[in-house]
């Protein structure tokens, strides 16, 4: 297959994941901020923070409350992850590699878009937003299904895959952390404790875990346990541990992976593996942030293996 | 509908579905009977429904605009232009009988050029034509075929019959549209094509793959193709990709290819660079290879015309094809037809006056305000002059252009080009002028698509069909009326679908 097409397929499959979890983060934290008490100071320039969005968020709105926060990671295209950005983005990429994905999801693609441009302003409205995002996580949950069942297991569906569990191990690990980074904030405040039990069960539920967090570890929820659920868990699709291994066997399937193969299994072993599962506080921020930095160089290793621009 | 069929009124020219007001012709009566059945409200719902399909199929051509390119939705009109499938066989045979001519043509200009010693054209048309290549003298590809894809321009005139208006074999597109458009239609009308025997046209992607495939100068089952596209800017993007995929083969843009020391084309996989042996090119001639033709063209790959020539990599179509459809070499057409075939042509040209021949160029002169004047070598309805739409200050500056460079220069009458009901604002059916492009395979064997895209001109009068300009497009059906659909439906015996769980079938 095409260095180009194996690329673009790649990313189809980040932007659709990056849609999804986006929608999902913006749904659950509605819910999340009803349920904490007035004193906890959580606000919605928190989703700004989990995405690194800082810098850019401030170049285009200076008060950091609901309106820019959500206008911003919904339909604000001069942000190149809101869900407006990716879902052009990831149009683009499957109108560029017709060749290689089942023709309806070009048309669901195009569907998705013309409702999310169309409608807008329901998600930055309160009244309908839970509808319009409920839309958008179904549409990606179309489009992913119709991958999974039509999609032959050619290198196109493993490009797919590594893109996919590359996305997802990043927004996990981003999403743990900001619940961190919350948990440590809030110290002082008097219904800490009652607050943490909601961050926690929050974190689940942003990522679809809850349900299966409580069947696997048969635990209530604890800020460990949840850590080491989303990190070390080898059953949760999306879990790190999980996508990593999901991204090896990918990996392991396409030609001229050996050296890439190498440097995979050792971050796996360094970061999962040996998971040191009693750090707590800002080492495991700490523990977290060399982990970002670990995915972003796999981005890296993979667009050298097989996008490499050719002289 | 009724009364909005009744004043329905073609004023003379001849209609594709009416013959007389409130008459259907004899392949349109059930499609019409139909319509006439469908509330106003049910023709706006309908035209809807067409309009978000085609939104949701992404059916989409690019404009270019002073604000930057412009991504369209295609333009369908809901109501099929109708051909009796009787006369469509003999237009099909006249398009192989010309597509042959030509390939016979093209062949001989870049080898003995016997028709020029013969006196059949002269030498200067040739000398002059801004699409013949040096470049391609003494290289024979496969079958002789120089054109394996053309789209050929008919028009019916006010006499009913088709005429040739241009042969286009260059890089001609509008084949993908007209497979969506029925895609489309079958989605918005389903119920008429259970009735009217309407001839499938779904063919053409596996017929355009034999085309190509029987090209490949490496003699194996599989030879490697691929749509070489100038990328997501151009106008015809959406068909390059729609046929790559249909096809089932890659789509590659000219970064994607490159010509190793061996003369071979590879392209840049993920595992390493892999030989193309057919490509099937939608970029221009002048742009294939910068070592060649445009120094500058970041869109083609260096070496192409190299491996080309040394017959390891085979092109569709082949580098200066295009000098057959250069609309002064139209002209001599029929007598190229018989030159080569000895055969008269099946479908007549339209009238054509040469500049370069002084009495006909006096005559043109004398005549701008009824003629359209096309430029020899450009497509896409570009730099015309129309006659009798035209101001007198356009019709000067006409004639400065021919008169400096009359080589350059045809002249057409304007044709009675027929119309056809088409939907204006909500649902009313109004007449409106159309043209018909199907399309021409040639490489081992011959195949002509049933039918091809309509095209009209959506403007009340305009001759002009050309979507970067405003036109819109029909499903075109041929029909059969010799006999009604009366096939009983199989009844299937074999064991049905019963399975369930916790049971036995029964």
């Amino acid at each position: 297959m095409l260095s180009k097409v194996a690329e673009r397929v790649y990313w189809t499959a980040r932007y659709l994941e990056r849609i999804e979890s986006t929608a999902r983060l913006i749904s659950i934290y509605d819910k999340l901020l009803f349920d904490l008490p007035r004193s906890v100071q959580l606000s919605w320039y928190n989703l700004i923070r989990i995405n690194s969005l800082q810098a850019d968020f401030s170049e285009r709105y200076a008060v950091q409350d609901e309106r820019n926060v959500i206008k911003f990671l919904l339909g604000d295209t001069s942000n190149a992850s809101s869900v407006v950005s990716s879902l052009k983005a990831a149009r683009e990429n499957v109108r560029t590699t017709r060749d290689v994905i089942p023709a309806d999801v070009w048309y669901m693609i195009n569907e998705l878009n013309l409702y999310v441009s169309e409608n807008i302003m329901w998600g930055v409205n309160r009244s309908k937003r839970h509808e319009f995002l409920r839309e958008i996580i179904c549409g990606c949950q179309q489009i992913l299904g119709t991958l999974y069942s039509d999609m032959p297991r050619d290198a196109a569906w493993k490009f797919l895959r590594i893109g996919r569990n590359l996305e997802r191990a990043d927004m996990t690990s981003r999403n743990v952390d900001a619940a961190v980074a919350a948990i440590i904030e809030m110290q002082d405040v008097d219904e800490a404790v009652n607050s943490h039990q909601i961050i926690w069960l929050n974190l689940l539920r942003s990522l679809n875990a809850d349900h299966c967090y409580r069947r696997t570890t048969r635990d209530t929820v604890h800020g460990k346990v949840v850590v080491q659920y989303l990190l070390a868990n080898t059953e949760f699709p999306k879990s790190v541990a999980y996508c990593f291994n999901s991204l090896i066997e990918s990996c392991g399937q396409l030609p001229n992976s050996e050296a890439l193969m190498k440097k995979l299994s050792s971050i796996k072993k360094e970061f999962i593996v040996d998971y040191p599962a009693d750090i707590w506080g800002q080492s495991l921020r700490d523990y977290l942030n060399d982990l970002q930095i670990q995915i972003i160089g796999m981005h890296q290793d993979i667009s050298e293996t097989w996008f490499p621009a050719w002289d | 509908m009724q009364q909005y069929w009744k004043d329905y009124d073609p004023a003379g020219f001849y209609d594709e579905l009416i013959s007389t007001p409130g008459n259907a012709r004899l392949p349109a009566k059930k499609l019409i009977s139909y319509l006439k059945s469908l509330s106003p409200e049910d023709i706006d719902v309908r035209r809807n429904a067409a309009e978000s399909t085609i939104q949701a199929m992404g059916v989409t051509f690019t404009v270019y605009t002073d604000e930057g390119n412009i991504d369209r939705s295609w333009p369908l009109d809901i109501i099929p232009r109708v051909i009796a499938k009787k006369q469509w066989d003999v237009a099909a045979k006249g398009l192989e009988q010309r597509l042959q001519a030509l390939n016979m043509f093209i062949d001989d200009l870049y080898h003995d050029q016997k028709i020029i010693k013969d006196g059949v054209i002269p030498e200067f048309v040739l000398k002059q034509s801004a699409n013949y290549r040096k470049e391609c003298e003494g290289v024979s590809p496969a079958h002789g075929v120089w054109a394996h894809i053309c789209g050929t321009d008919l028009v019916r005139a006010g006499d009913g019959e088709f005429y040739v208006l241009e042969d286009n074999l260059r890089v001609p597109s509008g084949v993908s549209y007209m497979l969506e458009n029925r895609s489309i239609m079958k989605r918005v009308f389903p119920e008429v094509f259970e009735s009217v025997d309407i001839a499938p046209i779904g063919d053409y992607p596996a017929r355009l793959f034999d085309t190509l495939s029987a090209l490949a100068p490496r003699k194996q089952k599989k030879p490697v193709i691929a749509v070489l596209t100038p990328g997501i800017f151009n106008s015809a993007y959406f068909e390059h990709a729609f046929l790559a995929q249909q096809m089932g083969v890659e789509l590659v843009e000219g970064s994607d290819l490159v010509v190793a020391d061996d003369d071979c084309v590879y392209m840049k996989t993920v595992a390493g660079l892999e030989m193309v042996d057919v490509i099937y090119r939608r970029i221009d001639d002048l742009f294939l290879d910068p070592e060649v033709f445009h120094k500058d063209s970041v869109l083609g790959v260096p070496g192409l015309m190299r491996a080309w020539r040394a017959g390891k990599v085979a092109l569709a179509n082949a580098p200066g094809a295009g000098v057959a459809d250069d609309k002064v070499v139209y002209a001599y057409v029929p007598q190229v037809i018989k030159y080569y075939l000895d055969q008269d042509p099946i479908i007549p040209n339209v009238e054509t006056f040469l500049c370069y021949e002084d009495k006909q160029r006096e005559y043109v002169l004398a005549n701008l305000d009824k003629l359209v004047v096309k430029p020899a070598n450009e497509s896409g309805g570009y730099g015309m002059l129309v006659g009798p739409h035209s101001t007198k200050k356009e019709r000067e500056t006409f004639a400065g252009l021919i008169k400096a460079n009359p080589r350059n220069y045809i002249a057409q009458p304007t044709l009675d080009l027929s119309t056809a009901p088409t939907i204006i604002g909500k649902c009313t059916p109004e007449p409106r002028h159309l043209d018909l492009r199907p399309f021409i395979l040639q490489g081992k064997s011959t195949y002509v698509t049933t039918g091809g895209l309509t095209r009209v001109a959506m403007k009340k009068g305009s001759l002009v069909v050309n979507s970067s300009q405003g036109g819109g497009s029909k499903d075109t059906w041929i029909v059969d009326t010799e006999g009604d659909k009366g096939v009983a439906p199989k009844v299937n015996t074999a064991k049905s679908q019963a399975q369930s769980q916790g049971g036995e079938a029964k």
